[in-house]
């Protein structure tokens, strides 16, 4: 197979973070299995985060997570920015520096090795531009390519961000615009414009490293970044950790213009899961099919979610979507 | 009759498959088998202005749009 003729996404049957398993799935598992206790966990999987905090002692905490997907574009180097910038994000997200990761591979055979030396120096332009050294990693054959970073990242223990914190008052500030995942949809039917391609392209590959260095000037009282769970998924998660609900407002949530494509039915399969697991927690009453779609669609490599007082909203470039008020019966309220 | 079997298939193909036939075809039925192909196949028709009517036949779904 040539070079040029290889199209990555013809051999996946989903992407990004769209190819995440079912959240309900997973919970369900989760919930079956033991947990050992370690003293020195400061935040493990039971509460949601995006990455594990692991006490060192000396005042800094250490930050891990994984993560890794089929490819939503046809360009190798794009695609391992992009499945870099998401990866590196949950350490953003965390309020964390990445140091080093590991690269996680799946490569078919039948493709040239040049295709998985492009991926991988796109990852590493990306680590870099993170201050991130990709120190190693793990390569198996498999029918379908995938790739991705485990990360490991440094904090100030005082300085961790979790998804719990947010208190009532807060501001709810977004630093990406959403609609990454029903572009790549449309693309991979076919039907993306070229200007929609580029603008959800330059975002997925847009480090939340800029976003991360202005918050740290604000008081953040939580913190979590919009990827395959969707803005109400990871919304929900914020809520719930917070023991809070969110009131988002429909009017002010930044769109990429490629969400025109979801009327067309280019929405992406997990968007459907996504609110099966979430609606109970939800109010969408509010908003038309073609607006829940976008709320519910999965977002790859999206923008960090930062509960801020409302003084502090204008240190960080983005835009406030909604505010944090006391608990009620939904943790997620969308208005129009 | 035109059918577009979709079974089998994954977004956006049967959206992609369904766009096809409507070029050629005024009234099709889409066969489908899992829920958000259900969903994206109704989004497009009506998007398109057609009478989109499902139906479940054992474990998938029938959509007649006309």
């Amino acid at each position: 197979m040539e070079k040029d003729k290889v199209r990555l996404t013809e051999l996946v049957h989903s992407s990004g973070c769209n190819a995440k398993l079912p959240p309900g799935d997973l919970d369900a598992v989760l919930k079956s299995l033991p947990v050992f206790p370690n003293g020195k966990l400061l935040a493990g999987y039971e509460t949601a985060d995006d990455a594990f905090v692991y006490d060192l002692g000396n005042g800094l905490s250490m930050l891990q997570t994984v993560d890794f997907f089929p490819p939503m574009v046809d360009d190798p180097v794009v695609f391992g920015e992009i499945a870099a910038a998401n990866a590196l994000s949950d350490i953003y997200a965390m309020g964390g520096d990445p140091a080093v990761a590991l690269s996680i591979v799946c490569f078919p055979s039948c493709l040239p090795l040049s295709v998985l030396h492009d991926i991988m120096l796109g990852a590493i332009g990306k680590a870099k531009e993170a201050g991130c050294t990709i120190a190693g990693g793990h390569t198996i054959s498999d029918r379908e390519p995938k790739f991705g970073l485990a990360v490991t990242g440094f904090a100030e223990k005082s300085r961790v961000w979790q998804n719990k914190g947010a208190v009532p008052g807060d501001v709810l500030v977004l630093t990406k615009k959403l609609g990454t995942g029903i572009t790549m949809t449309a693309l991979k039917g076919g039907e993306a414009d070229e200007n929609s391609v580029s603008e959800a392209l330059l975002s997925m590959r847009t480090l939340n490293r800029k976003s991360k260095e202005q918050a740290e000037a604000a008081d953040v009282h939580a913190a979590t970044d919009v990827t395959g769970f969707s803005l109400m998924g990871h919304s929900s998660e914020m809520a719930a950790a917070s023991g809070v609900s969110i009131v988002i407002d429909w009017n002010r949530l930044p769109l990429l213009e490629g969400v025109k494509y979801a009327q067309f039915g280019f929405v992406p399969e997990g968007r459907y899961t996504n609110e099966d697991y979430i609606g109970p927690d939800a109010d969408t009453s509010a908003l038309d099919q073609t607006e829940r779609d976008i709320v519910y669609s999965p977002e790859t490599s999206g923008g960090l979610l930062l509960a801020v007082p409302e003084s502090d909203a204008h240190l960080i470039d983005g835009w406030v979507i909604g505010r944090v008020t006391e608990k009620r019966d939904k943790n997620v309220f969308v208005k129009k | 009759m035109i059918e577009v079997d979709c079974r089998g298939l994954s977004c956006p193909e049967p959206v992609v498959r369904t766009k096809k036939a409507l070029k050629d075809n005024a009234e099709i039925d889409v066969i489908v088998d899992n829920r958000a192909s259900l969903e994206n196949v109704k989004r497009y028709a009506s998007a398109m202005k057609k009478a989109v009517n499902a139906v479940q036949e054992g474990s998938a779904w029938r959509i007649s749009i006309r």
